[in-house]
């Protein structure tokens, strides 16, 4: 299951060819005008990665460009030293809970299934094994009594919880996380940084987009500083400045207060 | 065979020239009823047969349609087809054909209808134009381009195109025995592709997004789903006509939808209203003459979904407003007891006795200010619980709990406090586990999680102390 990129060896284009994930000059450009630019990134193995920014800096952008979900202006992406369409089996993907729509006639433990389609392959029905790997997954996101609630029927902290349990359930090295505390109680949040811990405890790699600057340092022990272009990248306690921030967030007044407010946390 | 057809034209000749002298519809007999009822007619057979296979694929196929959020790119299509009727019709002709082949026709539909699908999909990804534009633009265009080609080609002297316009409206009539082996078919193809591609399809309609980055190849999805929705159109086009197959597509989905919350469910309802709108439509167009199947076999699926939007338990509008209406009057029930209780309770603390409560008289006045609720409202409130025998009248200014009553309003405050307690210290993990309307609370919560509660809330605050639970706490072992 580990991946090793050394004994393949032959895409040497990328930065590095081990780490989980590492994108060299990435531009992503909608209808000509630029969203990412320039993007050189290295992410080490095992680590809680927040990514923050301001809204519209390119932070889902990011995601979707290095799951190939959008077309690359240029650069490159290696997860693992290949590109994404040959790692897909370790790397798990949590969108935004508001790009689906939750009055789709189906349980929570069909979403959950979802997950296994790609093993499942073309054709083949979900079957016992399946059904039962979605349960553990539920039962980790501590809703396994909801399995058969029809999704709508859910709150968002549980819908959220439900697209967390469908990535488990890949049983991935890399995940990606888009916004997952966005709009959830408190409960939820809670069983979020749990698994997120329990994820990294196994070593694993969360790349988690965040919106809130107060809690960064109590869930990340990484962070990607991001709007348009990197601005920072690196531990925590490094990188998550004043300064840096003030770049991040530079011209947008109303987000200062947050980044100040964030910034009593850091210097405590 | 061809005897057959024409026996059967001419018998349509007949129909319609009666329907012309008789200004009225001329209702069927009930030897006609019993004859298309019981598929004795052989020309019947076929379309009723036909008809009822389409409307299963249509059914399935719809489905997948409604829940990908394209149905009105399902009408665009079928509208896209008109031009390739007519052209097809051309191209025969000028090959010394009659022009009247029907695989030559929806040959030329597919063509045309999937030309316009192309055009739609190449506004949308290439222009900022929206989605309801481009299909909006396709739609019209290719459909004036059609009326306009229909027009041409009826004008070529030495061929007859009269006929042509059944496609635009659809005319169940001219289904013959080789129409029918292609219409179903195909329908049986159609079925076995949306059956076999199901948890694909489910995927795609989902989440796009999760389906592309696990691999799966989001627009050849899309493409063999508007392929599915293409043949349905062009089998479709010569009973139903190009204008109504959309309702034939997303009215039985949208019906079946009321009904359940379970995809596989809604895909077989689906197809059973499908097909038996197709099976109705078709048997009462041939009964009415001058009837179109098209319009007849969407007023029975109308029909169906009218029903399934008012009376389907799950989602239906009646179901649902008396779902509502019940739980208003149960909470409000709930409410006068709980009040009731509440005035008891205040009594028995400033009597100065040993402060256990009885069930005394308490004025109605006393209860009226307990809420915000009005007189008449209390009436209404009141009248339905002595009318369960909780409370009584004694007269009309004061009233008393009955036995049952004042068990259940000890009942009702115990677990109200219980919950509130429950929510407050147990935030984390509470909400999903509140269950107001649980009679009991040891039903819901772990029995020692309800006497830690019932000790906190006793200890917390002398002025609300727990009323004693009317019945023993069942320990886990004996519930």
């Amino acid at each position: 299951m580990a991946p090793s990129g050394d004994a393949a060896g032959e895409d040497l284009s990328y930065h590095s060819d081990t780490a989980p994930l590492a994108v060299h000059d990435l531009t992503v450009a909608y209808h000509r005008k630029p969203v990412l630019w320039d993007i050189d990134l290295d992410i080490p193995e095992g680590k809680l990665v927040g990514i923050v920014g301001p809204n519209g800096a390119g932070k889902s952008t990011l995601i979707k460009a290095c799951l190939d979900l959008i077309p690359k202006t240029s650069g490159e992406v290696g997860i693992y030293g290949k590109p994404y369409r040959q790692q897909r089996h370790l790397v798990g993907y949590v969108p935004q809970r508001e790009s689906v729509d939750w009055d789709f006639p189906v349980s929570a433990l069909d979403v959950v299934a979802m997950g296994t389609y790609r093993q499942l392959g073309w054709f083949r029905r979900v079957g016992a094994k399946q059904k039962q790997a979605a349960m553990e997954a539920l039962k980790q996101v501590g809703i396994e009594h909801l399995a058969q609630r029809q999704i709508s029927q859910l709150s968002g902290g549980q819908q959220q919880r439900i697209f967390l349990a469908r990535a488990l359930v890949q049983n991935a090295q890399l995940y990606f996380m888009d916004e997952p505390f966005a709009a959830v109680d408190a409960a939820t949040e809670q069983a979020i940084v749990k698994l997120l811990q329990s994820l990294n405890g196994e070593g694993k790699t969360c790349l988690v987009v965040h919106h809130d600057l107060a809690t960064v340092t109590q869930y990340f022990d990484w962070v990607v500083l991001l709007n348009m272009r990197v601005v920072a990248a690196g531990p925590v306690a490094e990188v998550f400045t004043q300064e840096n921030l003030h770049k991040t967030y530079g011209g947008q007044l109303g987000l200062l207060n947050d980044a100040a407010k964030a910034l009593s946390y850091v210097t405590r | 065979m061809l005897m057959m057809v024409s026996s059967a034209m001419a018998q349509e000749a007949a129909r319609d020239q009666r329907a012309l002298t008789h200004s009225q519809i001329e209702w069927p007999s009930t030897t006609d009823v019993w004859e298309v009822a019981t598929l004795r007619n052989y020309n019947t057979r076929l379309v009723v047969l036909s008809t009822s296979l389409l409307g299963i694929a249509a059914g399935l196929v719809g489905s997948f349609l409604l829940l990908r959020k394209r149905s009105l790119m399902g009408d665009a299509l079928s509208h896209a087809t008109l031009p390739g009727i007519g052209i097809a019709f051309a191209v025969m002709v000028a090959a010394g054909g009659t022009g009247k082949s029907l695989p030559g026709l929806l040959i030329g539909a597919t063509i045309s209808g999937v030309l316009g699908l192309l055009v739609m999909l190449a506004i949308r990804n290439t222009t900022r134009l929206r989605d309801d534009v481009a299909m909006g633009l396709v739609l019209s265009v290719f459909f004036g381009a059609g009326v306009a080609v229909l027009g041409v080609v009826q004008s070529i002297p030495e061929a007859s195109a009269a006929g042509l316009e059944r496609f635009i409206y659809g005319k169940t009539a001219s289904v013959i025995k080789t129409d029918f082996y292609l219409i179903s078919g195909v329908a049986a193809i159609i079925v076995i592709f949306s059956v076999v591609l199901r948890k694909e399809f489910t995927l795609l309609c989902f989440d796009e997004g999760f389906a592309s980055s696990q691999g799966w190849p989001v627009l050849a999805l899309d493409v063999a789903l508007l392929g599915l929705v293409t043949a349905v159109t062009v089998i479709g086009l010569q009973t139903v006509g190009l204008i109504l197959i959309i309702a034939f597509l997303i009215t039985p989905p949208t019906a079946a939808r009321f009904w359940t919350h379970s995809l596989p469910k809604m895909i077989i309802l689906s197809a059973l209203f499908g097909g038996m709108s197709g099976w109705l439509g078709a048997s009462i167009s041939a009964l009415l003459a001058r009837m179109p199947a098209g319009a007849v076999i969407v007023l029975v699926a109308g029909t169906v979904f009218l029903v399934s939007m008012i009376f389907a338990p799950e989602r239906g509008v009646l179901p649902r407003w008396l779902r509502h209406r019940n739980l208003r009057r149960e909470v409000n029930r709930q409410h006068l007891l709980r009040g009731a209780y509440e005035i008891l309770e205040h009594e028995a603390r400033s009597s100065g006795s040993d402060g256990s409560v009885i069930n005394l008289p308490f004025s109605r006045s006393a209860l009226l200010s307990k809420r915000t609720w009005s007189s008449r409202e209390l009436g209404r409130i009141l009248s339905t619980e002595r009318a369960m025998g909780h409370i009584e009248h004694l007269d009309h200014a004061m009233l008393r709990l009955s036995e049952a009553g004042f068990g259940k309003a000890a009942r009702i405050t115990r677990n109200h406090r219980l919950w509130e307690l429950y929510l407050v210290t147990h935030a984390d993990i509470a909400p999903s586990h509140v269950d107001r309307d649980a009679d009991m609370v040891e039903h819901v919560l772990e029995a020692d999680l309800v006497r830690q509660l019932e000790e906190e809330l006793r200890a917390r605050d002398s002025w609300t102390p727990v009323p004693e639970s009317p019945h023993e706490i069942p320990s886990p072992s004996a519930g």
